[in-house]
């Protein structure tokens, strides 16, 4: 069975892990061709509830619907037979083997004594992919493939299982801004195709502008159900059970001498082309600089490069007057430079380690932690102690191992190291990726109070809602290169012109006279399609009216996607 | 591996701080399937599996030793017409052998009945019966003793992210300079001693520091590079033991002169009884290495290295530098276990005094988990078994080399944790701690 519509229907669900309920008698329906969308923060039991579903956890009570009949699903074996298909946030893909291998996986075609049938198995992956939409070489190496592309195989090998169910964890945590566009287009095709998909999320502006019905998710039960048209403010109050400032109110910045100078930085990249391309810009004290830009445009090697794992193969950098272009990460963190890493899992945090043990991973050596070379663990657990209420760190001690905090506390286990020590300049980048809406306003506020104390910050997003938030100036990266700087209040398709490679003059000519016309021969789709997630994302005041504009900009988008992959 | 140099990095002018980002840039991602494995042994062993999987195979020895003895083989023969007389001599046989071996190993009661039976105390002491009593736990320190040292050594490469497979060349290296100084240099008594220790100390870590040396300037894996070294170490072994400065003169085998008196490590328990103070030495290193790793500067360094080498050069750590420290030290501690076979028992080096050490402590590292207690604990036990092996080799003709199938089952089954949980329906530490990772979802 499988393949067409089905509605399904969760009834009373409940799981529970020793005491620890995940699962409270939730109720959810899912229609025939309909995108419903699972909101909620971090550990409120979304994914517990799709492993239910998916046959990886059996449930205490309740039960599972198809089209009005009952099913079991004690293995994932059997939920996929029954049309139920599963996208993990992390992939389940070989990487070493092509695509229509990793497609047909499981459910390979065979000739006479085994022997697989490859041919047979590309035609059936090019076959799948041209029915729905889903640019994919099947011959190519998955472990080749951009994370968005290898989300396509997901998709297309759950397609293969005749699922008319289809799971969606997190599919956007991993993509960019473009990515995550073509993949709505392709989640309003399948639904088109009468399948029904349930995508778990916790960013509102995705939930509103993709789905048909949002079911909120709190502590493992459901707290609501919403329309699409619901507002920024209702949603983020039902997913974190009080009212939530989307956008921390700030005075306007007061700024003073330049802390952080940077002149003509270049970092070599590969192929030869530099990564950072004669990048200036400064920082002065009591003011954010916001970077702006598609990711990969040379965000991440220009925060490296400041500090200083990277090395500059030209231009200088100065640190609160004094050059460190040539220090390596010891002296700059010790002249004055808080960094909060963009990946906390691999840079920022040793995952064994205890929450103490990262609360003094740059400054171990250092009184009074350290006396000689002894540690002083008397001071180290009454500062952590400190910290983690000061920083109200969720954990049950401070002997807990970080890797088992959730995102939000581990990053305010960074900020809260950063920040602890004497800084002049915070360069902070991603600082609230995969965060969910409580821990990002905590963040955000905790960045406005360094400013507001004097420090500089360097603030590197390509969300663009968080630049526009906290930013006092805005920088706009493009292959490297700064291609602009602007006031706060820069409309967002100015932005998005540069962001899509436009030069400085030229953005500012053709926002002005909007419906902005291709700037650059080329990159124009490209613009339109970052228009289209641009225009209704960061517009504060418009946010009812603003979930249903972006699907005019798919055509562009889906037409653009064509070719970059 | 992950540390190697980058592929393609056309820069032509490598700039001053080059290894740093060639190890950054590709030192990301997942950890390597070998070093996830070690890991799950290290980390995922509660004690009682690591008690049981000794049980374990203990058990499955003694099926060995009853299958292979040949009186019961024959007995085996006639199984059909006298089956009991087949069990009991397998029994027999095991029993027998693990008896040997507790007598070798801990205590032989005959001993302890010697002393009774003499006439007074004093008596018993004077004419060397007390010592006898005890010489079973000095055969198994004696044993213990360079395990514990080479067991350091590869724990605390461990630690700092490093396989030490070359403990073996670093004992080489310490056994060459600790001898030389041991014949070659006159020396008053204690003296003579500290020098000859930390001349085996410097020898091996030499040794250790070339590995991190070369590992931290051009990404040459270490693994490969110890491998290689043990071979360099083995050869140069047998050629300087045979040249003059190192051949023991009017010798045509390879061995060295015997080393000083004044040289010798000081006989703790007596003059009949082998142990010596290399022992406490050994057991001081594990103290100091405990207090390295847990409560020193450096230590941290190590343990975050070896953890997360990104988040380490995020924090401003020189991941270079703590590699070439860390193999360094090891290689010291390779070098100390060096000592306390030339210095303690031996005496002399030739070509076979390397014996396994090198390779034992890898495993005596695994078994303890890298950490010093557990590896003395460990290191004791493979102690105690090569003492009380020989000992069964002695009395029931039973081959020492049962030992080794002794310890490799051990080892296997502290590798197979799932298997002994299995075996006893213990719960798996990491199923319960999986429905917590499932109730806050993958994303949290």
């Amino acid at each position: 069975m499988g393949g067409g519509p089905v509605k399904l229907e969760l009834k009373g669900i409940t799981k529970r892990f020793g005491g620890l309920v995940a699962n409270d008698h939730i109720d959810l329906t899912v229609e025939e061709g309909q995108i419903h969308a699972l909101l909620g923060e971090n550990g409120a039991g979304k994914t517990t509830l799709m492993n239910v579903l998916y046959g990886l956890l059996q449930p205490d009570e309740g039960e599972i619907l198809l089209d009005g009949k009952p099913q079991r699903f004690a293995t994932p074996g059997d939920a996929i037979r029954a049309g139920i298909g599963m996208v993990h946030q992390h992939f389940m893909l070989v990487p070493v083997f092509t695509v229509a291998e990793n497609v047909t996986l499981g459910m390979e075609e065979t000739r006479a004594l085994g022997l697989l049938d490859r041919r047979r198995m590309r035609r059936d992956v090019r076959e799948l992919s041209e029915q729905y939409g889903l640019q994919v070489d099947p011959d190519a190496l998955v472990e080749d493939l951009p994370v968005g592309v290898q989300q396509r195989v997901e998709i297309l090998k759950a397609l293969r299982r005749q699922a008319s169910v289809l799971i969606l964890d997190e599919p956007t945590a991993v993509l960019t801004p473009g990515e995550a566009e073509e993949l709505f287009r392709i989640m309003r095709d399948l639904r088109a195709g009468g399948r029904s998909i349930v995508f778990i999320s916790h960013k509102l502006k995705e939930v509103q502008a993709i789905a048909d019905t949002i079911t909120v998710i709190r502590r493992g039960a459901v707290v609501g159900e919403c329309p699409p048209t619901a507002s920024d403010a209702e949603l983020a109050s039902l997913m974190v059970g009080r009212s939530v400032q989307l956008r921390v109110s700030k005075t306007p910045a007061k700024p003073g001498a330049a802390l952080l100078d940077v002149q003509d930085l270049t970092v070599a990249g590969e192929h030869g082309k530099p990564a950072v391309d004669r990048v200036s810009f400064q920082v002065r004290a009591g003011e954010i600089l916001g970077v702006a830009g598609v990711q990969g445009n040379g965000q991440t090697e220009l925060c490296e490069a400041l500090l200083g794992v990277l090395p500059a193969v030209g231009g200088s950098i100065q640190l609160d007057g004094s050059d460190v272009t040539r220090a390596g990460p010891r002296q700059r963190l010790r002249a004055g430079l808080g960094y909060i890493p963009e990946d906390r899992q691999e840079d920022g945090l040793v995952s064994s380690f205890s929450v103490a043990d990262n609360l003094i991973l740059d400054v171990y050596d250092q009184p009074p932690f350290a006396s000689g070379i002894a540690l002083d663990l008397g001071t180290i657990g009454a500062t952590a102690a400190d910290r983690v209420t000061h920083f109200d760190i969720r954990t049950t001690s401070t002997a807990t191992l970080a890797g088992t905090l959730s995102g939000g506390n581990q990053q305010k286990v960074i900020l809260a190291r950063e920040i602890g020590r004497d800084c002049r300049v915070l360069v902070a980048s991603q600082p609230t990726r995969g965060l969910d809406v409580g821990s990002i306003e905590f963040v955000h506020r905790r960045i406005i109070e360094q400013r507001d104390q004097g420090l500089a910050v360097l603030l590197i997003s390509s969300e663009l809602d968080e630049i526009y938030a906290l930013s006092d100036r805005i920088a706009v990266m493009y292959e490297g290169r700064i291609t602009g700087f602007r006031p706060p209040d820069v409309p967002p398709e100015e932005l998005g012109l540069l962001m899509a490679g436009a030069r400085d003059e030229q953005a500012a000519t053709a926002a002005a006279g909007a419906p902005a016309p291709p700037p650059v021969a080329g990159t124009g789709l490209m613009g339109a399609e970052l228009l289209g997630i641009g225009i209704p994302d960061v517009n504060p005041e418009d946010q009812s009216s603003s979930t249903k504009t972006s699907p005019p900009a798919d055509p562009a988008a889906a037409g653009s996607e064509a070719e970059p992959e | 591996m992950s540390e190697a140099a980058p592929p393609q990095s056309p820069a032509p002018a490598e700039p001053p701080a080059g290894t740093d980002t060639a190890a950054g840039g590709t030192g990301r991602g997942r950890p390597p399937v070998g070093r996830a494995i070690i890991d799950a042994i290290l980390e995922g062993n509660s004690v009682v599996v690591t008690i049981l999987a000794i049980a374990v195979a203990m058990v499955i020895g003694g099926l060995l030793i009853a299958f292979t003895d040949p009186p019961v083989l024959h007995a085996w023969g006639s199984f059909f017409a006298n089956p009991g007389y087949a069990i009991a001599q397998a029994w027999d046989a095991a029993a027998g052998a693990y008896v040997a071996m507790f007598e070798g190993a801990v205590v032989n009661p005959h001993t302890v009945a010697a002393v009774f039976q003499q006439a007074s105390l004093s008596q018993a002491m004077h004419d060397g019966y007390v010592a006898a009593v005890f010489n079973p736990l000095s055969e198994t320190a004696v044993n213990a003793t360079p395990l514990i040292l080479t067991g350091l050594s590869v724990g605390l490469a461990f630690r700092a992210g490093l396989f030490n497979i070359g403990a073996a060349s670093q004992w080489i290296g310490g056994a060459i300079v600790a001898t030389w100084l041991g014949f070659g240099v006159s020396l008053p008594p204690v003296i003579h001693v500290i020098v000859c220790v930390l001349g085996a100390f410097a020898g091996g870590a030499v040794m250790g520091w070339i590995v991190g040396e070369l590992k931290a300037r051009t990404g040459a894996h270490e693994v490969v590079v110890t491998i290689m070294l043990n071979y360099v170490m083995y050869y140069f072994l047998a050629y300087i033991l045979g040249t003059k400065s190192m051949q023991q003169p009017g010798r045509t085998d390879l061995i060295s002169p015997v080393i000083s008196v004044n040289a010798r490590l000081w006989h703790i328990a007596g003059p009949s009884l082998r142990v010596n103070a290399g022992f406490l030495l050994a057991l001081l290193a594990a103290a100091g290495v405990w207090w390295l790793l847990n409560r020193s500067t450096t230590g941290f360094q190590f343990r975050t290295v070896g953890a997360n080498p990104s988040a380490a050069r995020t924090a401003g750590m020189s991941v270079e530098r703590t590699w070439v420290l860390a193999m360094l030290l090891a290689g010291g501690l390779a070098g100390l276990a060096a000592s306390s076979v030339i210095q303690g028992t031996d005496y002399q080096l030739n070509f076979q005094s390397y014996g396994t050490y090198g390779i034992d402590g890898i495993t005596v590292a695994l078994l303890g988990r890298a950490r010093p207690l557990g590896i003395v604990l460990s290191a004791l036990l493979f102690g105690a078994l090569h003492a009380g092996g020989v000992q069964m080799q002695a009395t029931t003709q039973i081959p020492l080399d049962i030992v080794t199938v002794i310890q490799a089952l051990i080892v296997l089954f502290v590798a197979a944790p799932p298997l002994i949980r299995a075996m006893f329906r213990l719960r798996a530490t990491r199923a319960a701690g999986m429905g917590e990772t499932v109730a806050k979802g993958w994303n949290a």
